[in-house]
């Protein structure tokens, strides 16, 4: 058993091994490329999306800016001082958008000249703001957001206008909040955030999660780029892609924040998946390889078992084909001498008849030994006539013989025994038995054989079952013959068919008769097998094939 | 004695390769009133009947040299009225019964009880011509 576990266990292995591995590559591979691709489809997603905010807010942005510059360059300066004028225009704009909050113009002193709005903020002068500076120099402004005097988030756009040899400015407040609308909407996902921010990393708009690591931020906003980038990093402790673009009309970044882990969470999905279906994979291959491998096993041990029994069978029939020569032998060189005692014999008893003779004292004394020797050269010489049988050269003869008849008038010769140690016959001899073609007077002293041993076992009071039935599977009709004596104990059964074998009292059993129906049996082509149980009794199995195949090695036995 | 006057009239060679079997034979024949010779094979068994033949040869099958069936053939081309009594030994049945076909009177088995050849024997020399 030992040797099959192992050779299951290496079977298991390299298979597993066999199978894991690439079963293992394979989901790695398709998981690598299906997440690179994911990762590299997320990423294209982000940019787009940045890419398309920055669009409209550049759009809004250069939208206000136009409808600024167009009201200042086509309408004069006399139309533009007119607060009715500005009023007008004023709403005109503001039915565009609601964004624009208020209008002014202011001249190159920095003094409100016209104001329209909701403020009153005509007395305030911007000489001195950062923004009144830039404005005169770059003929465009556009501010940072801040709250400022109005108390709301909101940008400053003013433009220039040139008339009279002088620098007038007009100027518009917008509502910023335009911005968290803008972005808001591209606020994704369940932590994904979106948002401006302007150099000095002040953030624009009101972000949907407040308190930006601004850090985080810091190398996006430290160089200004065209196009898209996108960063990995922490956000409020979660991993977060950062896509960030420049406005082309303002410093500013449009950054958006898209949680890592949401966003991966189709692929993580997938790789569950994956490693599931993998996992079932193995456990299926695992599953095969098992049940394959115990029937390799299984099928290995009985071949092996089958193996050793042949190889068992062999060694029986060799041995029987080795001591059958070397019986024939032996007995060819016994037989001669026998004979001449014999003859030898014979004289002396025809000398005992002179008349001389008999009248000597010693006479009755001779003839006994003669009688003795005479005896004892029969005995000799029908061991010697066995040994021969059981090396028979004869080629069996082929009959077809009713195994039923046989039976029948081979126990003839036994009944008067059997009546006389008052042993029961009983007969179980199925209907229609095929006839068998083989060699009748070969297998009836194989018959002979058995039932004489049963008879010798049972000794007084029992019953011999004589029984045959057709096995149609393997062609054969098998006769059992069954006693109810003593049985045999293991080491007996182990010995039956050696030549020689027997429990027998000297004189009585020579050991040959169940050697020599093996011989024949197998002669024959059939099998002769038995079973046995101490106290029970015993069952001999002798089993023939209905046609006999002419097979060469039948006759291995009988051969010189 | 009818019987005895019978066999004295009848001539008796007995053929074996067991010096011993043919000497108990040939007196244990003798006895009984053949006129017995014995030979120890084949090519002595020739010798004796160019010398004198007989009326019946008791022939064992199996001897070394030239066997009992080669003799039979050799008696049965030179000498074919003489009677031929095969002795064969275990498994030489067959050749018992192709000795019949080359011409042989009777095969016995060995071992014969002696009875038993003696029948044969007087058997066989009815065939044979009155010397
Ligand atoms: N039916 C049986 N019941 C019990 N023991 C048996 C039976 N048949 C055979 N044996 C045992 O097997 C031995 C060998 O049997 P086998 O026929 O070969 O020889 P034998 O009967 O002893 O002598 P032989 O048959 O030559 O006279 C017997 O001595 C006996 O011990
Ligand atoms: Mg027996």
């Amino acid at each position: 058993m030992l040797p099959s576990l192992s050779l299951r266990k290496s079977i298991v292995g390299t298979v597993l091994l066999f199978s894991f591995v690439p079963l293992f590559l394979l989901g790695w591979v398709v998981y690598g490329m299906f997440a690179s691709a994911y990762h590299a489809k997320v990423r294209d997603n982000l940019a787009i999306f940045a890419e398309d905010k920055r669009n409209a807010i550049d759009l809004f942005l250069r939208d206000q800016v136009a409808q600024l510059r167009v009201a200042a360059q086509s309408h004069s300066l006399a139309q533009l001082s007119s607060q009715e004028f500005m009023d007008r225009l004023l709403s005109i704009m503001q039915q565009g958008t609601q964004t624009i909050v208020d209008l002014g113009l202011i001249d190159d002193e920095g003094n409100h000249v016209v104001y329209s709005g909701p403020y009153n903020l005509r007395s305030i002068n911007y000489k001195n703001e950062e923004w009144f500076k830039i404005v005169r120099v770059r003929k465009l402004y556009i501010s940072d957001v801040f709250s400022g005097f109005r108390g709301f988030p909101h940008i400053i756009v003013a433009v220039s206008k040139q008339e009279n040899g002088r620098e007038w400015i007009l100027r518009a407040t917008i509502n910023s909040e335009i911005f968290d609308s803008f972005v808001r909407l591209v606020q994704i996902g369940k932590k994904g955030d979106a948002y401006i921010i302007n150099r000095k990393g002040e953030i624009q708009t009101n972000p949907r999660f407040p308190g930006k690591d601004i850090q985080v931020i810091r190398p996006l906003i430290d160089s200004k780029f065209s196009g898209v980038r996108i960063h990995e990093g922490i956000m409020h402790g979660n991993a977060v892609y950062i896509a960030g673009i420049w406005l082309q009309e303002k410093e500013w970044l449009v950054v958006i924040e898209e949680d890592k882990h949401s966003e991966l969470e189709p692929l993580l999905r997938t790789r569950t998946l994956t490693i599931l279906v993998s996992a079932g994979g193995l456990l299926c291959v695992l599953l095969g390889i098992l049940m394959v491998s115990r029937m390799i096993v299984v099928h290995q041990e009985r071949q092996e078992r089958e193996q050793a029994r042949l190889n068992e069978e062999l060694v029986q029939s060799s041995k029987m084909a080795a001591l059958g020569k070397l019986a024939a032998g032996v007995a060819h060189e016994v037989n001669n001498p026998l004979a001449v005692i014999r003859e030898q014999a014979g004289w002396i008893r025809d000398l005992l008849e002179e008349e001389d003779i008999q009248s000597s004292p010693n006479f009755q004394e001779l003839r006994d030994a003669v009688i003795k020797i005479e005896q004892h050269v029969e005995r000799a010489g029908s061991v010697v006539h066995r040994m021969l049988g059981f090396a028979r050269r004869m080629e069996p003869v082929r009959f077809d013989v009713s195994i039923k008849d046989l039976l029948r008038e081979t126990v003839v010769f036994l009944e008067n025994e059997m009546h006389f140690r008052n042993i029961q016959l009983k007969w179980d001899i199925e209907e229609d038995l095929p006839l068998v073609e083989t060699d009748p007077s070969q297998l009836q002293q194989v018959i002979l054989n058995i039932v004489d041993n049963a008879i010798d076992a049972i000794g007084k009071n029992g019953t011999i079952t004589l029984g045959a039935a057709y096995d149609a599977q393997s062609g054969c009709v098998c006769m059992r013959i069954r006693d109810d004596g003593p049985g045999m104990d293991k080491d007996v059964q182990a010995r039956v068919f050696d030549p020689f074998f027997t429990t027998k009292q000297v004189g009585e059993g020579t050991g040959l008769g169940l050697s020599i129906s093996y011989s024949i049996v197998t002669r024959l082509g059939g099998t002769i097998r038995f079973v046995s149980q101490p106290g029970e009794g015993t069952e001999f199995i002798i089993c023939l094939p209905v046609r006999r195949g002419s097979k060469a090695d039948d006759r291995h036995l009988g051969e010189k | 004695m009818t019987v005895t006057s019978v066999k004295n009239e009848i001539s008796v060679l007995v053929v074996d390769d067991e010096q011993d079997f043919v000497d108990a034979l040939v007196k244990r024949l003798a006895r009984r009133g053949f006129a017995t010779q014995g030979a120890l094979s084949g090519a002595e068994a020739l010798k004796t009947l160019e010398r004198q033949p007989v009326h019946v040869v008791v022939l064992d099958i199996l001897m070394p040299g030239m066997d009992g069936l080669e003799t039979l053939r050799y008696i049965k081309e030179n000498y074919p009225r003489v009677q031929v009594v095969l002795l064969s030994g275990h498994g030489g049945e067959e050749l018992g019964v192709r000795g019949m076909a080359y011409g042989a009177f009777a095969y016995l088995l060995k071992p014969v009880p002696l009875a038993r050849l003696v029948d044969t024997v007087i058997q066989a020399a009815e065939y044979a011509p009155v010397a």
